[in-house]
Formats: C-alpha cells, structure tokens, sequence
C-alpha cells in the first residue's frame, strides 16, 4: 500500500517537473512527456485505490485520507481523457501539482477507516461517488482553465503580453475549452445527485434530509445552472465565465470538505480523520 | 552542370593557360596545394547598411538586366560561374573564379558600364569577400540575418528565383550549384530550428497575430473596414489569407467604398450604418482621416449584448485615432492602435535578435562542411581517397577469401597475391588519376573531381 502511494505521488511530482520544463523550454516532446509519467503515475493510483476497494469491499471513501486520493485519481484520470479533445498541453502544468498535491495529502493522513456502514456497500454509493468525482474534476479544470483565461485576458487588454502570453492558447479556445469543461462538470454532477436522491429513498425513504452536504450540494448545482443558463441566454462567456467558474469552484470546495469540517451531516464519515 | 563547364571551355578558351603548370603537369599537381584550377569564391556585393538607398536604387537590377547581366559576366574570361541576386536592398554578384581580382575588376566594370555610373561613385559601398567570408555572407543573407529586417522570409525566395535564372542561363556551375543547394538548405533549417521568423514585425501581420490569440482561428470572422490606407488593406488581405468571412467596407465616399469592396470582394455599406453593423462583425480595421474619434464607448456598449459578448477587436491603424481607447475597458472588447502594434513589433525584434545568435551558429556549422567539401575538390585528397577505397575493398575480400576457399596458402602464396591486387588496382588507378592530375580538362577540372567523387562515393555524408 505504501509503496503503491509513494509510486503514485512519485510519478505525479516527476510529472510536474517536466511540465514545468515545457512552459520554459517550448517542446513537444516534453509535454508529451509529462503526459507519459501522468499516465504512468495514473497505473499505479488505479492499483492504489482498486486495492483499496477490494480491502473494504466498497468504494474507497471512509476517511479523508481515501477520499482525497479517489479524488485525485478522477483529476488525472479526467485530464488524461480530455487531453484527447481538447489538446492543451500547459493545461498539465495545472493538473500535475493538483493531482500530486491532493496525493501528498492523502498520505499524510490516517489510513485506517474506522467503521464501514453496511449501507454504503451498494453499486448505488459507487456510481454517486464515482460520478459525482468525475463531474467534480471537471469542474476543477473548469477553474484552472479559468484562470488561464484570466491570465491570457489580462496580458492582452492590458497590451502587456509577456511570458503567459506566447504560451497560452487564444481566448476563444480557452473560454471553449472551460465551457465544454463546465457543460461536463454540470452533467455528472446532476447524474450523480439525481443517483444520491434515489439511493436515500431507498436507504432512508426521503429523497432529501436537508442534510449539510445536500444543501451546498443543491447551492453548488444553482449556481453552475444559472452560469450556463446566463451563457446561453445572454452570452456570459468570457471573463465573466471564467471568474465565475472560478468562484463556482470554491463552492465547491466548501462542499467537499469545508461542511465535512464545519458542519455535521451523514456524509460525515467520508471525510472524517 | 557538366555541360555547362565544357561550354565554358569552348567559350574561354584561353582562360586555364595563366594556371596551368609548367613542367611535368602530373608530377607538379601532387605536391602543389591548391589544384592548379581551381575556382575560388568570390562574393561582391553591396546591401542596406553600405550604401545609401540612392545608390541601391541605382545599382539595382530588374528582371532583364540581371539576365543581361549574367549573359555578360559569362563571357567574362576571369569569371567561371555566376549567379547574381539583386533586390531594393542588396546587390550581391556570387562569382567562382580562378582570379578573384580579375573576376572583381570585371563585375566593376560592368557595374559601371551598364549603371552609367563611374567605379569611383559606388566603390566605397562594396565589399568584396572571400572563400569562407563569401559563404559565410551567402548563408546569412539567404538565412535573413543580413536582412534590414532581420528574419523576414522574402529574400531566401528572391534568391531562389536568382538562382533560377542562373541556371536557364547556365551561368552557373558545379561550385556554384553546390553553394546554393547548401544556402537553401542551411536556410530552412535556421527557419526551422531557430524562432527567427516566428513572430510579426509589421504592423498589418502584428494586428493579424493578436486576432489570432484573440479568435483562435480567423475563419469565417467577419472583418469590417473603415476608411482605406495601405496598411489597413494590407491587413484585410491578410485576413483574407486567413479565411475570413464577408469584408464590410464603410467609406465617406461610398465610391470609393465600393470600389475597395469589388476588390476584396466584400460589401459597401454606409458610414452611418456602423454602428449597427458592430452587432455582426468581429474585426475592425480603422485607418480614417477624421480628426476625431468614430467610434465612442457607448455606441460599442450597445451592441455586446445583441452579440452575446462575443469578443470584438479594433484595430485602429490611424493618427489621430479614430476608435475611442475606452472602449477597450468594455469586457471582450480589445483596441489596439498603432503604437500598441508598433511596441508588438519591438518586442518581437528583440526576440529574433536573440534568436539570431543561434542562427549564427547553425551557418558556423555549415561553413565548415561547406569547406570540407571544397577543399575536397582539390585533385590530391581525391586520389588518396579513391586509392584508400580500391585497398579497402582489396583488404576486405583478401581476407574473406584466405579465411575460407585459400586458407591452406602459405604466407609466401598470400604475399604473392596481395602484390598481384596491388598492382591490379594502381593499374586500374593509372588512367584515372593521370586524367585527373593532368591538366587536360583544364577549368573543368572541379567538375572531374565532384563527379570522381560522387562515382565512387567518396563523401560520406
């Protein structure tokens, strides 16, 4: 288990380096490159957290220290997909540390779950886990990508240009690229909620307990509805889509862990340490 | 390129006697240096930074008179090959010779025969350079380091098309084609491995490559121009280049709007329908007279809605501006007028700038195998050369067959045999390398040894 650990976060951290070599040095065999350790850092997370599954029987998400790195493996495993679509390579530079960091993290905590609720061992609970994370991570680019945009805007508006500015790709591709990010985020996050509903109708014979999570949840969902309605409706694309997405991403976080620290709820135990 | 060199002989026939040796011709050429004939390098020439744009009007060659011009320089006795690259910023005449000062003499007095213009008006802006200098200049020329702009990709085709008429002409030959194939191709390859083209130094292609972090691509972008101005036009081909969608002209005088229209194939509007046009454009290209702004914040606020904040980019190419600057704090909205552009361009120089120091080193490189094969031409390395095969080859197969079918010869048998190919190759040799030393193909000579040297493969590259 440990050496599978310091596999992962090895290969994500030689991953990061050499991103970090390709936004100075601009060749393309470097980010390839990156993109090859990235996926190499990838084989051994899946191993890290399939042994996990096995071990307890159900998806990984009993402490922290589990969810964090089930988190981290749907960010690189997101990244290594959509790199296929959409080939923006510094975009490695963004999920590289994220990923490496979340793992550094996870290890760093506890390991041992305490309790393993009978009730989470359903393929319920692990299709809401799984896809609730993949939209999640989507959302995460969304933000990277944000900020990217806000990087490339400001070199251009403010006619300064500079280092960031013979890098980064054109604004429209960026505010596509977060856009196609959000649009996906957006799906699997309503997927995985609609799922969560109906599997705490099952549990609990009420699809909503305003539970913490559920209401941020519900807070999180709003807000990327009205992101994506102002888009379409009125075009808020751009600068302002990205700050947005951007702030919807803080949200987010705060749903995914602030109301595990700060607040109580039944999806306590998935973060507790 | 054979051809041609026997059809100089034809023409100067008196030309290899000042170099040929007197004695023993085969005895003298294996201890002399250089081969008695062969042709030096010679570059004369003179560009932007030495002469005046006066003079290089007046030097300047077009199309016929450089053909007229080689067609004289060929019948020059000191000047074997020729090839003469002349555009509104440099005249270089690439000569191989067997006497450079006779050769430089001569394109002087061509230069000033055919300018009207006495040796002494234009001598000070000459340079005359040679062997490795000329190769060294010819490279960094066509690599655009010699450039006023350095970087910009027309020369490397002027020189293309120079070369060209050089070789309808015949006028060049076996050193000449070398040098040339070898500066087209040192010349792609400083394209290619350095940043040195890489980024826009004028204004039209600045304008053209801030649209293009902007949009991402200029397909089907459409492009509104108002006013006219060469650099505006120019920046509406540009585009056009780029694929872009319909091209709205807006004018004062709708005449002449229509007809800058017809040519881009676009349309005319009005200039009071601006304004509502901005809800469908995406670039606009502004070079107006006006004394004031045609364009303020709140007619463009206007319309970002009815566009769903697609982006909009100014491009306000006229002085006095003619699109407010506050319209570049609306977001998605980008203006940027001609000093913006202009410090684009500065920055973007000094990033060739550096970029032309590892340009520098690719033509060092390149100087050196040029040389190498030069100095290959030389009538004694080739022999050696083609010797040290034949032996090779010999050694080789003496071995293969005494290690099998012989193995039971005696050292004496196998001394035997090796006499017997030794002499079977020097009397192979004999023909050959008395042709080659002997001075019997004359001005040629270099072509012998290239193809000497191509026939038996004697350049491994």
């Amino acid at each position: 288990m440990t050496f599978l650990i310091i596999m992962t976060i090895l290969f994500y951290i030689l991953s990061t380096a050499e991103y970090l070599v390709y936004l100075f040095v601009q060749r393309d065999r470097l980010s390839k490159i990156g993109y090859a350790l990235l996926a190499a850092g990838f084989f051994w997370h899946t191993l890290l957290v399939g042994y996990a599954f096995l071990r307890s029987g159900s998806i990984p998400v009993h402490n922290l220290h589990q969810t964090l790195s089930l988190a981290g493996w749907t960010v690189t495993g997101f990244f290594l997909a959509f790199h296929y679509r959409y080939p923006f390579k510094l975009l490695g530079l963004y999920a590289a540390p994220l990923a490496a960091t979340m793992m550094i993290i996870s290890a760093r905590l506890p390991m041992e779950p305490d309790r393993i609720q009978d009730s989470l061992k359903s393929i319920w609970v692990v299709f809401h886990v799984v896809v609730i994370f993949i939209g999640e991570a989507a959302l995460a680019f969304a933000c990277g990508v944000g900020i990217l945009y806000l990087v490339q805007e400001h070199a251009i508006k403010t006619k300064k240009r500079g280092f960031f500015y013979r890098r980064l790709p054109s604004l429209e591709f960026l505010d596509n690229t977060g856009y196609a990010c959000i649009i996906t985020g957006f799906t699997m996050v309503t997927i995985g909620l609609i799922s969560g509903f109906l599997y705490a109708k099952t549990v609990w014979g009420r699809f909503w307990s305003w539970d913490p999570k559920e209401v941020w949840s519900g807070i999180m969902w709003l807000f990327y509805a009205v992101l994506l309605h102002e888009r379409l409706m009125v075009g808020w694309r751009g600068r302002r889509s990205a700050i947005m997405s951007i702030i919807g991403f803080l949200v987010l976080m705060f749903t995914f862990l602030g109301v595990n620290f700060l607040l109580q709820g039944h999806h306590g135990e998935f973060t507790q340490w | 390129m054979v051809n041609h060199a026997l059809q100089t002989d034809i023409t100067e026939p008196g030309r290899s006697k000042g170099d040929s040796v007197p004695g023993h011709p085969a005895r003298k050429a294996l201890d002399s240096t250089p081969g008695a004939a062969r042709l030096k390098i010679v570059l004369i020439g003179m560009n932007h930074k030495t002469a005046e744009v006066e003079l290089r009007e007046c030097l300047g060659f077009s199309h016929e008179e450089a053909d007229a011009a080689l067609q004289s320089f060929q019948d020059a006795p000191a000047i074997a090959e020729v090839v003469l690259v002349s555009t509104c910023n440099r005249v270089e005449i690439l000569m191989a010779t067997p006497s450079p000062e006779a050769a430089v003499e001569a394109a002087k007095t061509y230069l000033a025969r055919s300018k009207a213009l006495e040796v002494k008006h234009f001598e000070h802006a000459l340079y005359i350079l040679e062997g490795d200098d000329a190769v060294r200049h010819i490279f960094r020329v066509a690599a655009s380091l010699d450039s006023m702009v350095v970087g910009e990709p027309q020369i490397l085709g002027q020189i293309k098309e120079a070369y060209r008429s050089a070789t309808l002409r015949k006028s060049s030959g076996v050193i000449l084609n070398r040098l040339l194939h070898k500066t087209f191709f040192v010349a792609k390859r400083v394209r290619s491995e350095t940043g040195i083209g890489d980024h826009a130094v004028s204004i039209s292609y600045a304008a053209i490559e801030l649209g293009r972090k902007i949009f991402g691509t200029l397909e089907e972008k459409k492009v509104l121009l108002i006013g006219a101005g060469e650099m505006a036009e120019l920046a509406v081909e540009h585009l056009i280049r780029h694929r872009s969608g319909t091209i709205f002209v807006a004018n004062r005088t709708f005449e002449r709007g229509v007809e800058l229209a017809d040519r881009f194939n676009g349309r005319a509007i009005g200039f009071e329908e601006i304004p509502d046009r901005l809800k469908d454009v995406d670039i606009i290209i502004s070079s107006t007279g006006a004394s004031g702004f045609i364009l303020n914040r709140n007619q463009v606020k206007g319309v970002l809605r009815a566009r769903k904040n697609r982006p909009l980019f100014f491009i306000d190419i006229a002085v006095p501006r003619d699109i407010d600057p506050e319209i570049n704090r609306l977001s998605n909205v980008y203006v940027y007028d001609i000093d913006d552009l202009k410090d684009v361009i500065e920055e973007n120089i000094e990033d060739r700038n550096r970029e032309a120091a590892r340009a520098e080193r690719i033509i060092d490189e390149a100087v050196i195998r040029f040389r190498g094969w030069y100095q290959s031409l030389d009538v004694v390395p080739t022999i050696v050369a083609l010797r040290e095969k034949m032996l090779t080859i010999a050694e080789g197969e003496i071995r293969k067959t005494l290690a099998h079918s012989l193995s039971h010869l005696s050292n004496e048998e196998t001394a035997a045999l090796r006499r017997m190919t030794d002499a079977l190759i020097n009397k192979i040799l004999h023909d050959p390398t008395l042709f080659l030393k002997n001075d019997g193909c004359r001005g040629g000579k270099s072509v012998y040894l290239d193809v000497t040297r191509k026939l038996f493969k004697l350049d491994e590259e």
